[in-house]
């Protein structure tokens, strides 16, 4: 029988160290949304999204209630898009009705986020995709709760430069498009590489086509919990350098164990209620711009004085590798991106380091070999070229497609702003300090064209 | 059987478990174990209890105990066990 210790251990995890269920992620397909005729597939898709995700929201906040640990988000992620519109859309304000469309079904049923205005352009572009892009900065611009991304590369099919080179200009005319608003659009599109289909984390969450009818993914979160195990780990242990990596991988991983169960729980509930099948548990270390909810004060608990000091990709790799050892045991479905995240914006220790001058956007890059996915919600100055943006995605999503990784771009060219400016975008999103970027030009090596191959899959080095 | 733990926390007073069982007992519902511990000089009592009989909603139940809990100036929280079961239990 459970015991007064183990109680209050739980809620002194949701009361003092910001434990959380991030979000209910409800996948629906759209695929038999599609029709010849505009209205028709608006329509469809309007009925299909309010009819399956009506309860979704009642559901996770009862759930949130019984248990008494707080699920944060309910959202929706759905087809992308562009396999839903192709045969409807012939200009890309059409896929700008789906998008309004998709906007209203959002709020009708109550989630603050609608992932899947999406492309997947790996290895080439339909008229429909590129209709789709082209679409994205005034699809961004006049919705409110619609997120977008764009896969451009994978490890078996390597990376569509011609997609890379069209969303360097793409996210500089999201930026122009919202500039009245810090370029807030750039925060709700991603470009990915190897993106998960069964994603529940905004803004790469679609719903892929590999997925069934409609499905419950669900993401837990729980950075302040790690730490303050780490804190408590060191504080007891006998040697006054700290405990040793055996320790401190066993503590993570314990610690790991437990916040996933949570999530697994509330996914195998929210299930049964709603009577659509669970997908699966993403574990990850996801900040926010709380006070200790972060991953960098995980990272500074390790022993790196900011993020970004030498040690600090070898702290975040056993990090991340601890938090799926321990959330694997946890629950056999185990998917979407699962791992720590290092947003900038969203978390107050990345923002110190970044202001201390100890973190780069380079040494951002090193780190997102191995964490969970990429360049997260890093603001850069308004003038940086979209070429050097294209480049950016290049460097990231090779890192993916090489390493057998997720990996992602979302950075923000805030319109007016230089560095050492400020970005509010305010939220769950956080702020963010406009970080330098390398001015020497990539636009010989974007502009070329064509693809990348794939990556050779044996005499591995 | 539905199981649910209470959880009682704050500052030491007269009667806070008087009152909570009051109400358990109005409501049909079963006490199946109670431990409590003074850490740092706050109460802290657990209760496992049988929700099985009682006809109100689980939402009321964990309403109107926060309610109690208020009046008596502690915290009272009511969880279905499941939460701790699945994080601590293998």
């Amino acid at each position: 029988m459970i015991n007064l210790q183990e109680v209050i251990e739980t809620n002194k995890m949701i009361e003092q160290e910001n434990l959380d269920v991030r979000t209910i992620t409800m996948g629906i397909s759209l695929l038999d949304c599609a029709d010849k005729d505009l209205s028709v597939t608006c329509e469809n898709i309007y009925k299909k999204i309010t009819t399956l995700a009506r309860d979704l929201v009642k559901t996770g906040e009862d759930i949130s209630k019984e248990f008494g640990i707080p699920v944060v988000n309910k959202r929706i992620s759905i087809t992308p898009i562009s396999l839903v519109g192709g045969s409807c859309c012939r200009i890309p304000g059409d896929y700008v009705q789906i998008a309004k469309t998709l906007d209203r079904a959002a709020k009708e049923v109550g989630v603050n986020f609608l992932g899947g205005y999406s492309a997947i352009v790996s290895k080439g572009m339909t008229k429909s995709d590129e209709l789709l892009i082209r679409s994205i900065p005034k699809a961004l611009a006049c919705t409110e709760r619609i997120c977008s991304s764009v896969n451009v590369g994978s490890t078996k099919t390597g990376i569509n430069m011609d997609a890379v080179r069209l969303m360097g200009d793409i996210i500089k005319q999201a930026a122009e498009e919202t500039k009245d608003s810090d370029s807030l659009g750039c925060a709700k599109l991603v470009v990915l590489c190897n993106a998960p289909d069964d994603n529940p984390f905004m803004a790469g969450a679609f719903h892929g086509v590999s997925e069934a009818d409609a499905i419950i993914n669900v993401g837990v979160s729980g950075p302040g919990v790690v730490k303050y195990a780490l804190e408590q780990m060191d504080a007891f242990s006998p040697n006054s350098k700290g405990a040793d990596f055996e320790v401190l991988c066993e503590t993570i991983k314990r610690t790991a164990f437990k916040i996933t169960r949570v999530g697994q729980l509330v996914a195998q509930e929210a299930s049964r209620r709603l009577n659509i099948p669970f997908g699966i548990i993403d574990l990850s270390l996801a900040p926010t711009p709380a006070i200790g909810d972060s991953v960098a004060d995980i990272l500074k608990c390790i022993g790196v004085e900011h993020p970004g000091a030498p040690g600090t990709t070898a702290a975040l790799a056993l990090l991340n590798d601890q938090v799926k050892k321990g959330g694997v045991m946890a629950s056999s479905y185990v998917g979407g991106l699962s791992g720590a995240f290092i947003p900038v914006s969203e978390d107050q220790g990345m923002i110190d380091a970044v202001e201390a001058g100890a973190l780069t956007l380079e040494k951002l890059e090193a780190m997102t070999c191995v964490c969970s996915v990429g360049l997260d919600m890093i603001a850069i100055p308004g003038d940086t070229p979209a070429t050097t943006i294209a480049g950016i995605i290049a460097d990231e999503s090779a890192i993916g497609m090489i390493n057998q990784k997720t990996t992602a771009v979302r950075i923000i060219p805030v319109v007016g702003k230089k560095v050492g400016d400020t970005v509010e975008f305010g939220g769950l999103l956080g702020y963010a300090p406009v970080m330098p970027v390398n001015t020497f030009s990539s636009q010989r090596f974007v502009d070329r064209g064509g693809r990348i191959p794939a990556p050779i899959h044996s005499f591995k080095n | 059987m539905t199981k649910a733990i209470i959880t009682v926390v704050g500052k030491d007073t007269v009667g806070i478990i008087a009152r909570v069982c009051t109400y358990l007992a109005d409501n049909q519902i079963n006490i199946l174990d109670i431990s409590q511990t003074i850490v740092q000089e706050f109460f802290n009592m657990m209760m496992i209890v049988d929700l099985t009989k009682s006809v109100k909603a689980f939402s009321d139940i964990s309403d109107e105990l926060a309610k109690i809990g208020e009046d008596t100036g502690v915290q009272v929280k009511c969880q279905l066990e499941d939460i701790f079961d699945k994080m601590h239990r293998i």
